[in-house]
């Protein structure tokens, strides 16, 4: 089938888990406490959206279907759309839902100022939020250039070498979810593994274009 | 001795006490031919609480349980919101897999081994331990270092009591917990996420005045969830502070104490706060988990910012 007439299925699947979770909130089908549910699941299909936006590439290169690059803006703006959802349910579920008391009534401005304050206070305080924050905010101008008319207006280049931040914040939020488990890091080491994968081969390739490069130089 | 419940409770929330009590799946496998058992020392602590809480005895009630004054007049959490959301990493990281893991889990026979610095040393059967404890239902706040909280009730006995019975020397300063370590029906522990088997412990004193959920668990209300101990197998009378599994694993995230602290944060998770599981807005969390009136006077004195 051809790349163009995937894209919508592909949309729609993407939205997916997103749909699978407010159906399952709503409907009591997660774990007693489904607010942290909620919360995990949204970090979690981040990262996966995010490993899938740089897998494209390579994949290309390995398989030659080079129409899938039309999936790579998609896919990372679905990392950030996860991110989004993810840092807006930390900021209700947790940070809002944790401000324990509202002295001027729920709907003020105390509470926004008291709401700020205490999301600033754990950015500031806890390591694995600051590097988590961190990483959406790294992807926020990705979000934005991600216009046609924007890489136009950047050139390739700039617009290549700004998008290389997807590298950090991918690696962030490997970080982010390493530090945040407890005790069992396997699963954090799985992220680790297929990110670094996608990494060193974007490294390797570079190392023998260029070598491949000097070589013919040389000769 | 299982009889009908009373009238004055609610049978909804009779059926959900009695399940509360078991908490994990495996409680439930102990069931059925054990009920005699159990009727010989009713009061028999979890024990006894195993045996009622088979899918099949639903609203029935031990009989001699009493009330205690410690008891929290707060709304109690669901048998499912108990039974499906435990950390318990012997059968598993993931909240819900304790509930699944540990259905052929086997509670029967169980023994305990008493060792260290006592005169009665040996290893007991656990309706031995059980014989001639008062029963007592107590309804606790159980506060998690992962801010999140329930309202249990147990039913069991005074750590004290058992405490006692073991005749501790002079040279006990600390007693020391340890967990079943058993691979083959714990798939939890084929993975080293943490040092097996599970070891806790209490100062001495911290011991005495409080409660043990009985043959196979600890409750320790005023300290986080961690502490409370659960399918012991061992208790060691020490003279040197025991060396705490999540001690080991993280020396700067859990101390000795763990004393439920809303001033002391977690580097991961703050305490000042904590979420009562089933509501949408945090609470206060309240200094020794509100039991500062039965516990505070054990620590007076201590700098609680360096004994976390």
């Amino acid at each position: 089938m051809r790349a163009r007439a995937l894209k919508p299925i592909v949309f729609l699947l993407s939205l997916g888990p997103a749909a699978w979770l407010a159906w399952a909130a709503l409907t009591g089908n997660l774990s007693a406490n489904p607010l942290s549910d909620v919360t995990n699941e949204t970090g979690v299909w981040t990262l996966r959206f995010l490993a899938v936006t740089l897998a494209i590439t390579p994949l290309r290169r390995l398989t030659g279907w080079n129409d899938l690059i039309r999936f790579r803006r998609m896919m990372g703006l679905y990392a950030f759309f996860y991110g989004m959802l993810h840092f807006m349910t930390y900021v209700v579920l947790d940070r809002f839902a944790g401000l324990v008391e509202f002295p001027n009534g729920i709907v003020s401005w105390t509470t926004v100022r008291n709401l700020v304050k205490s999301i600033g206070g754990d950015i500031y305080q806890r390591p694995f939020i600051t590097i988590g924050f961190s990483a959406l905010v790294l992807m926020v101008p990705l979000a934005i250039t991600s216009t046609a008319g924007m890489i136009r207006m950047l050139g390739g280049r700039r617009w290549q070498a700004l998008h290389r931040l997807v590298y950090v914040s991918a690696t962030l939020g490997v970080l982010h979810y390493w530090w945040l488990v407890k005790a069992d890091i396997r699963r954090p080491q799985i992220y680790a593994a297929i990110v670094g994968a996608l990494l060193v081969f974007r490294l390797a390739r570079k190392r023998v274009a260029s070598a491949f490069r000097r070589t013919v130089t040389a000769g | 001795m299982l009889i009908k419940a009373a009238p004055d409770i609610r049978s909804s929330e009779i059926t959900d006490r009695r399940l509360y009590v078991s908490r994990r799946e495996f409680i439930r496998a102990a069931a059925a031919g054990t009920a005699a058992a159990a009727a010989g020392a009713v009061f028999a602590g979890s024990e006894a609480e195993l045996r009622a809480a088979t899918p099949a005895s639903h609203g029935r009630k031990l009989e001699n349980v009493g009330k205690s004054p410690l008891s929290t007049d707060e709304k109690l959490n669901t048998w499912e919101q108990i039974t499906t959301y435990n950390n318990y990493y012997e059968f598993g990281v993931d909240k819900d897999a304790p509930s699944e893991l540990a259905r052929g889990f086997k509670t029967e026979p169980w023994t305990i081994t008493v060792d260290g610095e006592c005169a009665r040393k040996g290893t007991f059967h656990l309706e031995d331990v059980l014989k001639g404890q008062a029963l007592e239902e107590r309804v606790y706040r159980h506060r998690c270092v992962e801010a999140w909280s329930m309202v249990i009730p147990w039913v069991g006995f005074s750590l004290s009591n058992f405490i006692k019975r073991c005749e501790p020397t002079g040279n006990a300063k600390f007693v020391e917990f340890t967990t079943l370590y058993d691979p083959k029906q714990m798939p939890g522990t084929r993975i080293p996420v943490l040092q097996w088997p599970y070891v806790e412990g209490l100062r001495m004193d911290e011991a005495i005045p409080n409660q043990d959920g009985a043959p196979i668990r600890l409750v320790v209300p005023w300290k986080y969830g961690f502490k409370s101990i659960k399918s012991i197998v061992k208790v060691r009378f020490v003279d040197k502070q025991p060396r705490n599994t999540w001690n080991v694993q993280a020396p700067s995230e859990y101390g000795f104490y763990s004393n439920v602290n809303p001033t002391v944060d977690h580097p991961r998770w703050s305490q000042a706060s904590e979420r009562r599981i089933g509501e949408f807005f945090k609470r206060k969390t309240l200094m020794f988990n509100g039991y500062g009136d039965q516990v505070a006077s054990l620590y007076a004195g201590m700098d609680l910012r360096k004994n976390y």
